[in-house]
């Protein structure tokens, strides 16, 4: 593990020069994980916030071989380029020891790249897939993912007269990668360095398909002012709605613990897609997804502790 | 060697002498069996290639993108719904200008779900980049798959190629083959030439990014280029067929033609009913009719200035096609026939289309004996009654 001084003399891997917004979590995430690997790296992107701002012809900020092929399909694009990578080690054709990352939003990882991110897990594939989480496609302008917050506003479940946000409370995907008995599932945050940096290295130096969801500030879409972005990372960890844990070959463990738990609404009340749940018409709801989020942080304690 | 093989058990074999580094590919019947044998030769250590059991045809495609663009051989094989879902990755195939091979089994779309043969699969990647060799037999499924890698890594070319068989009709017909030693195979193949990749930026240390995004003032020049490379495939894919008859004793082009120099009327068709047109050729020849046959190779690129020189001085043309534009016009190889014949001066031949076979129905001898009489009829009075005719289906 670096320390940050170490960390800052290392060589950028994603450089400036990208269009992602200023505050954007993404841009944060990718720069940390780039610069937490050491090794030669070959990278893939889902189609998304990320890979549109960051490989606008002819320009790249991207200092590593980099491939993107669509939206669903990074973990597969990515297992092609790894199985290649292994019939020329195999073949003698290859002597440079590498590792394979994808990158995928919350639309190309939750929802529409399932499918493929389960196949490459089950194959087991040698990749890192990061995940950055902002809770709903953003790219195509804010609409609802699996990974939205119950009652979050987004442009396909918009705060209506009858119906306050998404119904639905966010899926959990960590818990889904768990089950496929990879080495390695951890969540994380761009506002703790370290915890990211960490994790990025322990999945690297696994032999096997590993798997991080990074929470992913959206001061677009969430939105909040670009400032925020590491502190309202640090919140959600504070709150216990994302908390930070890693799971080593099916073991759990958090990997931090917050001193005093906050209530949620700390985290809404910075975010103007929760605003009306500050209203006292929605107390009730507000209860209820903090009967939720107790819920399942109570959960994930008696896993860390068993 | 002459070797007794069905469609699948050829292609696989072909596979196995091509020896591709990765393979990735998902079962679908009719084309199930090539993975399977192909699996089977990696188990047991006849090849190299890294096999990747995949969970989709989409995944299959993606992962022979990773797979080449990380610099290597990457081949698949697929059939109708797993062709249809490929579809996107077909263009980001063709768009990045990798020379995936593929092993395609002509089988009719859904709905109404149906395992038997057509081209509508392969139809719906006509205009996706990937060039698309059809073939009548098993031999030439063969050879085209063998032809096929030559053609997609042809430095002028640098897109993918997809060589088809019809689903049961050749795909699980026993037939007797030449086929090549191995070591004549992979000689006439070759060493992969070196392009741009993942592989060999990394070893370099000089970053390349492939997929940018491309905005409106880079997409036209990219997708022009593309094109350029289907243009070159023109010439290439002749100049490859020859090489291979020198070598070999089977010379491919674009097409052939059956007792067609004195034909008055022609039957143009691709697959495998060019054998059994062939057939009822040979009977009406000896019935003192001037009847030909053009069979079609080569649908992409489309060879529109040789089949107006073929095909100039004919009086009639009956077009077959096994897939149903769904234009309320015509099936989808008419209106390039129609097209590529247009600027024809003189001797333009009338030119009428049937559609035949979906869902692998039987084309019978007695169906293309239909054709031609209808087109014999047209070429008397130099006039068409009809555009559009559909053949052996209950109505």
């Amino acid at each position: 593990m670096p320390t940050l001084k170490q960390l800052a003399k290392r060589e950028e891997r994603f450089i400036s020069g990208h269009r992602l917004c200023a505050g954007c979590g993404a841009a944060l995430v990718a720069r940390m994980v780039m610069l937490a690997i050491e090794k030669p790296v070959i990278v893939g992107n889902a189609t998304g916030c990320l890979e549109v701002a960051s490989t606008i012809f002819p320009y790249s900020s991207w200092k590593v071989p980099y491939i993107h092929s669509a939206f669903e399909n990074v973990a597969a694009t990515i297992s092609g380029v790894e199985a290649a990578y292994r019939s020329l080690k195999k073949q003698g054709k290859l002597s440079l020891d590498a590792v394979f990352v994808a990158f995928g939003g919350d639309g190309g990882t939750y929802d529409i790249g399932l499918q493929s991110l389960s196949g490459a897990a089950e194959r087991g594939h040698r990749m890192l897939y990061v995940c950055y989480n902002n809770e709903a496609y953003m790219n195509t302008g804010i609409q609802r993912s699996s990974a939205t917050p119950r009652a979050a506003h987004t442009t396909t479940s918009p705060l209506g007269k009858v119906i306050p946000g998404k119904v639905q409370f966010p899926k959990d995907l960590p818990s889904i990668m768990v089950a496929h008995n990879i080495p390695y599932v951890a969540t994380s945050i761009p506002g703790r360095w370290n915890d990211l940096v960490n994790k990025v290295e322990k999945a690297v130096s696994l032999n096997g398909f590993t798997f991080i969801d990074v929470l992913s500030p959206c001061r677009l879409g969430w939105p909040h002012e670009p400032e925020l972005t590491m502190e309202i990372s640090r919140l959600a960890v504070d709150t216990c709605i994302w908390p930070l844990y890693e799971v080593v070959e099916g073991r759990y463990k958090l990997t931090y613990k917050p001193k005093e738990k906050k209530p949620i609404v700390e985290w809404f009340k910075l975010q103007r897609r929760f605003a009306h749940l500050l209203k006292p018409e929605n107390q009730q709801l507000l209860e209820e997804i903090q009967k939720e989020v107790d819920r399942r942080w109570e959960t994930l304690l008696k896993k860390c502790e068993g | 060697m002459k070797v007794a093989r069905t469609g699948n058990e050829a292609f696989a074999e072909a596979m196995r002498q091509i020896n591709p580094d990765v393979v990735a590919a998902y079962p679908i019947t009719p084309a199930t069996e090539i993975v399977q044998i192909f699996s089977q030769f990696v188990a047991d250590g006849l090849v190299k290639t890294e096999f990747v059991a995949v969970e989709s045809e989409h995944s299959a495609m993606s992962a022979c993108i990773g797979a080449s663009a990380a610099g290597i051989r990457a081949m698949t094989g697929t059939s109708s719904q797993g062709l249809a879902l490929m579809w996107e990755m077909l263009y980001i195939a063709a768009g990045l200008r990798l020379p995936i091979v593929m092993a395609v089994v002509n089988r009719a779309l859904s709905s109404p779900i149906n395992i038997h043969c057509d081209h509508s699969d392969t139809m719906g990647a006509r205009d996706s980049g990937w060039i698309q060799l059809f073939s009548e037999n098993v031999q030439e499924a063969y050879d085209n798959l063998i032809q096929a890698v030559r053609i997609a890594e042809h430095p002028d070319v640098k897109l993918p190629v997809m060589a088809t068989t019809d689903g049961f009709i050749l795909s699980h017909c026993l037939e007797t083959l030449d086929i090549l030693s191995d070591e004549d195979a992979q000689d006439f193949i070759g060493i992969s030439p070196e392009r741009p990749n993942l592989i060999k930026s990394l070893n370099e240390g000089s970053p390349i990014t492939l997929g940018a995004l491309d905005l409106q003032d880079y997409y036209f020049e990219h997708k022009r280029q593309a094109a350029e490379g289907m243009f070159n495939a023109k010439k290439v894919i002749p100049e490859i067929g020859k090489e291979f008859g020198k070598r070999f004793g089977r010379e491919y082009g674009f097409f052939e033609e059956y007792q067609f120099v004195d034909a008055e009327v022609v039957i143009l068709v691709m697959g495998s009913t060019a054998g059994t047109a062939k057939d009822i050729v040979d009977e009406m020849r000896k019935e003192g009719k001037k009847v030909g046959l053009l069979k079609l190779r080569v649908y992409r690129p489309f060879p529109a200035e040789e089949l107006a020189k073929a095909l100039k001085g004919k009086k009639a043309v009956g077009v077959m096609d096994r897939a149903d534009g769904m234009s309320a016009f015509s099936g989808p190889l008419y209106p390039d026939i129609c097209a590529a014949l247009y600027d024809i001066d003189q001797g333009r031949p009338v030119i009428q289309n049937y559609i035949y076979g979906l869902g692998g129905r039987d084309i019978r001898k007695e169906d293309i004996r239909y054709i031609f009489e209808e087109i014999i009829k047209t070429a008397k009075t130099g006039k068409k009654d009809y555009t559009l005719k559909y053949i052996g289906v209950r109505e």
